[in-house]
């Protein structure tokens, strides 16, 4: 009986405020026909952050508006647009904030540094090892 | 060894802990500003959203006079907040054109009647498609435009009552 219960409850469930009432833009969830153009597409998606679910990429999102924009990226590529284009014309409107390849700037270039900063100090440390072990033998 | 080299890993883990610590307790700003602010309104053309409300195109943002651009949905609850003062900006005799976000005819038609409608035109964007050439992000969102189309400012979240008075300084100022 009650596992009646439950299937009834789950199959009359229906989403109390669904955040739009429209289907998703054409292509948000449709691949395109040219498999080469779609992985184009697909490679760019991941790259692309979500306005509104800030820590996912387009390609991870449910939200309406990513689907949105993977629909727009789909559409651009088809239209033959270049993966940097459709990026480029995305970061003039949301700034590098919107990529997750972010450029060299002022801002951003003590992350690209930091690495290469890292690996110095491991070397550094490293040798430092080496040499003692050399000492005592 | 120096002692005092000891302490660092514990010293390092403090630093950690207290960078994660801060990261879970300062509230993170999510707010992304639009680059198209103080550039000119990037062209498009949508369909009208509602019967009673002719449709909208970036030219019919050029005419001379400064405008606001409203981006709302019925399916917002700020939209509704910030219904009261969007009806005082038209009183005050801003001429006010919206782009419906995602959203179907009759419930815009229920949404306005509701709330009210201080809209001259209203396109309806179902692929937020505008709202991605706007740099915007998020509904409910207001943009100043100046005589020749350029966008001046971007109100993001919804226009409480302290922010009449500043949008229609700036609008003034975009005379």
């Amino acid at each position: 009986m009650r596992y009646i219960l439950v299937f009834v409850a789950s199959v009359l469930a229906v989403p109390v405020a669904a955040q739009t009432g429209l289907p998703p833009a054409p292509y948000a969830d449709q691949q395109l026909a040219d498999p080469a153009k779609e992985a184009a597409a697909r490679d760019l998606m991941e790259e692309l952050r979500c306005l509104k679910c800030q820590s996912q990429s387009i390609a991870d999102s449910n939200a309406p508006m990513a689907g949105d924009m993977r629909s727009q990226v789909r559409q651009r590529i088809a239209a033959g647009e270049t993966p940097e284009q459709i990026r480029n014309w995305l970061v003039e409107r949301y700034g590098s904030w919107v990529t997750y390849d972010p450029p060299v700037t002022p801002m951003t270039w003590p992350l690209w540094i930091a690495p290469i900063f890292l690996l110095i100090g491991a070397l550094w440390l490293a040798r430092g090892r080496f040499r003692r072990k050399k000492d005592d033998s | 060894m120096n002692r005092w080299l000891l302490w660092l890993p514990l010293g390092l883990f403090g630093l950690f802990f207290v960078a994660v610590a801060a990261g879970l307790m300062i509230p993170k700003d999510n707010v992304i500003e639009s680059k198209m602010v103080g550039k000119p309104m990037p062209a498009f053309s949508l369909p009208a959203a509602i019967e009673q409300r002719p449709a909208l195109s970036s030219t019919d943002l050029v005419d001379g006079k400064p405008k606001l651009l409203n981006i709302f949905a019925s399916w917002c609850l700020p939209c509704i907040a910030e219904a009261p003062q969007l009806l005082e900006l038209e009183k005050a005799g801003v001429e006010i054109h919206a782009i419906a976000s995602r959203d179907r005819p009759e419930d815009i038609a229920n949404f306005l009647n509701r709330w009210g409608n201080p809209y001259s035109r209203i396109g309806s964007d179902a692929t937020s498609s505008v709202q991605l050439e706007l740099g915007s992000s998020g509904v409910p969102e207001t943009f100043v435009i100046d005589g020749k189309g350029i966008i001046v400012h971007q109100h993001i979240g919804d226009i409480r009552k302290e922010n009449v008075p500043e949008l229609l300084a700036i609008l003034r100022e975009a005379q």
